[in-house]
């Protein structure tokens, strides 16, 4: 399978004003071609870091790597230029984020500002040999044709509508249309669904299901919802302090989780079925990351913290077929 | 019925929508269109909706934070909606609010001490060392530590937020604790602790609890009644138990089924609804959920509002699927 | 649930003083956050640093001068125009005066002046301002246009009017450069209070039973502070300069007061040949100006973010 995204050892700090923070303590993560991966986590985890170093958009300072590399399509993210990774932006990679009115100009007409998207893809390509660039009619008729693969109705004539008179979940759609107009190779959604409503969600989530069936690309998935990760993602990776501590397939995890903060996690979601007892939450508090605990990053919290899980950092393993966890528990 | 602390009876709250010059009257906003629930001492009652449903709005007309357009709201038999500000500021003492978003709700340029004792001492005109002690005794029923009344807010969690927040609702010995989405701004882990504290102290301090929330899972958790509100109607009200495992309105069933279940099997059949919530200035006419609706049965459904059904469950529903045949 | 932490309550003696320090200690650390926030910005450190400098003079000013009679206007015939010397660094004027004395004392003056100007027009712009913004309606009507009208004029020129009706002299050109500064701060607080009024905290205030006064007082002044000691460090500097202008022009202060702008007034006269006259009270305008400014700049930097540019 061909490899699209691959994080080694990604270390990343932040600088405030009351220390250094150890925000990612050496991530690795693969995303193979047509994967769709979730990351999961909760608060300071990490995962929006994450997403945001992939397509370097942190702030460096106070950001820095410290160490690591990201090498999508077998190049290395970190080592690539400004000039490179705007061809990379938006492009090979595209990315939905959970505000969609953040990313849409209030004073243009969505017509306007799908159509720019698409023309710039055509401008920046670089190999020359293509034809010219599209016009701008072309340009329009693909935008429209866009729209309807979102299932905007009507699109012909909601196009020339602006971004307010969209609901926030037809928005969410427009900026889905306006990622996956540059037929990227991954994209990668930061809390897409968190701000609509529960049945928007749901054709939120079937629509992107749907795209991924049809165009192929891979997907990265951030969420703190496992329910919302569940439905679109095949593999997941829970976060917990800068650490990825379990990964594995989606039936993996939710049959036989591993890591201990993963099963703190999953009894501590009220499940919508019939109450059986009280749902645990995970005792104490996410640790600070300017000091963090030493050796593993959960131990403080860990109902079956070993001695060892103080001093060293677990390694991930391979358990079983696909299941990787980071935990003492499961060294031989 | 005798053992209803709060009778909410018929609620109407419509916003003018002004357009013009001389802001004349261009239709209105019809957040709460008719809404009737009671609950009893003692129990959890649950509001589910989405956006546009009009439940928050049925909180903070409750709590006169918003003036009703029609409607009577009954505390112990007394129509508080007539009340004087005066009278009104004594009934503020038996209903508080834990608001949504924990970090605006308490006031930044104030200690957690001062926002906790403010009411004490707007009603009790408390201060020193008794107020001091009336404080120190909420901090530790909410379980904050006593080193946590001298910070400010921005010095605490999402959860230590919420918990202030509670503290300062119970300052007064409520009956009647409404809580808006209490738990949205939390972590997954925290919520379960905050759910199962807020039921504890339900017990321990005899109160009445009204849940607004669009998590229906929040919901199942800790109530024993639920309305699910549309568009400022509530289309299905009867036990939790009842209403989630059999739901019968059609836009019930889509809510149950559209919650992303954290399982490796997802439900089969689901039924995803078209479309977007629609406007509440814009309502449908007929039953407002019919431009979204699998079940439509036809053209009753878009000219005639459902009347009630009541089963004998002591459930209710507003769709004409349920419709009382009149036979002859 | 967290466990209790019972503070021994027999220890009397300590018990208050610990209880005092926990109480300032988050406002130390925000104003240790605030103090490393802007040491981190080179121009408000000289912005500060001028600010200090200017302070510390005006406090001390009579302690550091040379020739206190030439404050009043004493006159010295026989020293006048001097250029800059041993005995008078800055040179003497033209009843021999000492500049540097006048200078000095001039910084004790333009801080009054300042001051005063500041404090009065926040006493009346504040309250106004809170008012329109939370009460609402034709009260928010009224107090805006009213406002507005004042804005409309250029505000030296609204002072001018004002100094030429009451005529000449530093109270009055106080008093008319007070009303051209309080239409600012109903602007800036009444925007605030819209603003305020929507969070939740408010809406809390009103569920447990804050009266409207309360409310007003205790939880939407406290949270205006912010953009006001912001508008009020730039003030401060432009305050001065206004009142130095009107000095200049001559309906400010009159001589022999060593206002800065009087004396530039004088001293323009005596140019070129005679720089020194104007040269330093022009320059101790344009530092205590200068350093007001980027004071301020830093200060909203830390203090109040959103209302950049």
């Amino acid at each position: 399978m061909e490899l699209v995204l691959k994080i080694n050892d990604l270390r990343i700090e932040f600088d405030t004003f009351e220390g250094t923070s150890q925000v990612l303590d050496g991530i690795d993560l693969t995303l193979e071609r047509g994967d769709t991966m979730g990351l999961v986590g909760e608060t300071g985890c990490g995962k929006s870091i994450t997403a945001k170093a992939i397509l370097r958009l942190l702030p460096i300072p106070p950001a820095r790597i410290v160490s690591g590399e990201i090498l999508f399509q077998g190049e290395d993210i970190l080592k690539k230029s400004e000039e490179e990774m705007k061809r990379v932006r938006g492009k090979r990679i595209a990315m939905v984020f959970q505000d969609p009115m953040t990313f849409l100009n209030p004073l243009f007409t969505i017509e306007e500002q799908l159509v720019d998207v698409i023309l710039a893809h055509q401008r920046g390509n670089g190999s020359g040999n293509e034809k010219r660039g599209m016009s701008r009619k072309d340009a329009v008729k693909k935008a429209v044709q866009l729209l309807g693969e979102v299932k905007i109705p009507q699109p012909e004539l909601r196009i020339k509508s602006y971004p307010h008179e969209f609901s926030g979940g037809m928005r969410q759609r427009v900026l889905i249309a306006m990622a996956l107009s540059r037929s990227p190779q991954i994209l990668i959604a930061d809390e897409p669904t968190t701000a609509l409503d529960v049945t928007i969600q749901a054709q939120i989530l079937w629509l992107m299901n749907d795209l991924v069936q049809r165009y192929g690309h891979s997907v990265l998935l951030i969420s703190h919802d496992l329910g919302v990760v569940a439905k679109v993602c095949k593999r997941i990776a829970v976060m917990y302090a800068g650490n990825i501590v379990e990964d594995c397939s989606t039936a993996q995890l939710f049959r036989r989780p591993l890591h201990p903060y993963t099963q703190g996690l999953l009894s501590s979601i009220l499940t919508f079925s019939k109450r059986e007892g009280e749902a645990q939450g995970i005792k104490g508090i996410i640790p600070d990351l300017i000091r963090p605990p030493p050796g593993c990053r959960f131990h403080p919290r860990c109902l079956r913290a070993m001695e060892v899980c103080k001093e060293k950092k677990p390694a991930m393993i391979e358990f079983e077929q696909g299941h990787w966890v980071s935990c003492h528990l499961y060294h031989r | 019925m005798p053992d209803q602390l709060l009778d909410v009876r018929n609620l109407k709250k419509h916003f003018p929508l002004k357009k013009g010059f001389l802001a004349a009257h261009h239709g209105s906003v019809r957040a709460v269109d008719g809404v009737s629930f009671s609950i009893r001492a003692g129990g959890s009652f649950g509001l589910v909706g989405e956006s546009g449903s009009g439940k928050t709005t049925v909180a903070r007309i409750i709590l006169r934070l918003v003036e009703p357009t029609g409607g009577e709201i009954l505390w112990e038999g007394r129509d508080i909606c007539k009340f004087s500000d005066s009278e009104m500021k004594e009934r503020r003492r038996n209903m508080q609010m834990i608001f949504q978003d924990p970090h605006s709700s308490l006031n930044p340029r104030k200690t957690v001490f001062k926002s906790v004792a403010e009411p004490l001492v707007i009603h009790e005109g408390l201060s020193g060392k008794k107020l001091r002690k009336r404080v120190e005794e909420l901090m530790e029923i909410v379980g904050l530590k006593r080193e946590h009344m001298f910070r400010y807010p921005h010095e605490l969690s999402g959860g230590q937020k919420q918990r202030v927040g509670i503290a300062r609702a119970l300052s007064l010995q409520p009956r009647l604790l409404i809580l808006d989405e209490p738990t949205s701004a939390l972590d997954v882990s925290v919520q379960a602790q905050m759910l199962n504290f807020l039921e504890s102290l339900q017990k321990k301090m005899s109160l009445t609890y009204l849940f607004i929330s669009h998590n229906l899972a929040v919901i199942r958790y800790t109530c024993d009644m639920v309305a699910v509100m549309y568009l400022g109607k509530i289309i299905e009200m009867g036990k939790t138990e009842t209403v989630f495992s059999s739901p019968k309105h059609p836009y019930t069933k889509a809510l149950v089924l559209a919650i992303p279940r954290p399982q490796a099997e997802q439900p089969e059949k689901m039924i995803y609804l078209e479309g977007d919530i629609p406007s509440a200035t814009n309502i449908p006419p007929g039953c407002r959920f019919h431009t979204r609706c699998q079940a439509k049965i036809g053209k009753i459904c878009e000219e005639d509002e459902p009347t009630t059904r009541y089963f004998s469950d002591g459930s209710q529903v507003d769709c004409h699927l349920y419709r009382e045949r009149r036979t002859g | 649930m967290n466990t209790r932490n019972p503070m021994n309550p027999g220890t009397v003696k300590n018990s208050a003083w610990t209880r005092w320090k926990l109480e300032r200690e988050s406002q130390i650390r925000s104003l240790r956050l605030t103090v490393y926030t802007l040491s981190r910005s080179p121009l408000s450190v000289i912005g500060f640093a001028l600010v200090a400098i200017f302070l510390v003079i005006a406090l001390i000013g009579p302690l550091i001068i040379t020739h206190p009679e030439d404050i009043k206007g004493a006159v010295h015939m026989d020293q006048k125009l001097r250029p800059p010397c041993s005995s008078h660094p800055f040179g003497t004027d033209e009843v021999g005066g000492d500049i540097y004395s006048r200078v000095i004392m001039g910084t004790r003056l333009s801080l009054q002046i300042g001051l005063i100007i500041i404090f009065v027009a926040m006493g009346i712009g504040v309250p106004l301002g809170i008012i329109a913004g939370y009460v609402g309606g034709w009260v928010n009507e009224i107090i805006m246009r009213v406002t507005d009208i004042f804005l409309s004029v250029p505000g030296l020129l609204l002072a001018l009017a004002i100094v030429g009706a009451l005529g000449p002299g530093i109270k009055n050109a106080m008093l008319a450069l007070s009303i051209v500064w309080w239409p600012g701060y109903v602007r800036l607080v009444q925007g605030k209070t819209l603003s305020l009024r929507e969070e939740s905290f408010v809406e809390a205030a009103k569920s447990i039973g804050a009266s409207r006064f309360r409310i007003i007082f205790n939880h939407i002044l406290p949270n205006c502070t912010s953009p006001i000691i912001v508008k009020a460090s730039m003030d401060m500097g432009m305050a001065i300069l206004f009142a130095a202008n009107l000095g200049f022009i001559g309906v400010g202060a009159q001589p022999p007061v060593p206002e800065w702008g009087a004396m530039i007034s004088v001293g323009r006269n005596y140019l070129p040949d005679r720089w020194w006259m104007a040269t330093f009270p022009g320059m101790a305008i344009l530092i205590t100006v200068l350093g007001f400014n980027l004071l301020g700049d830093g200060l909203r930097d830390v203090l109040d973010p959103q209302s950049r540019g």
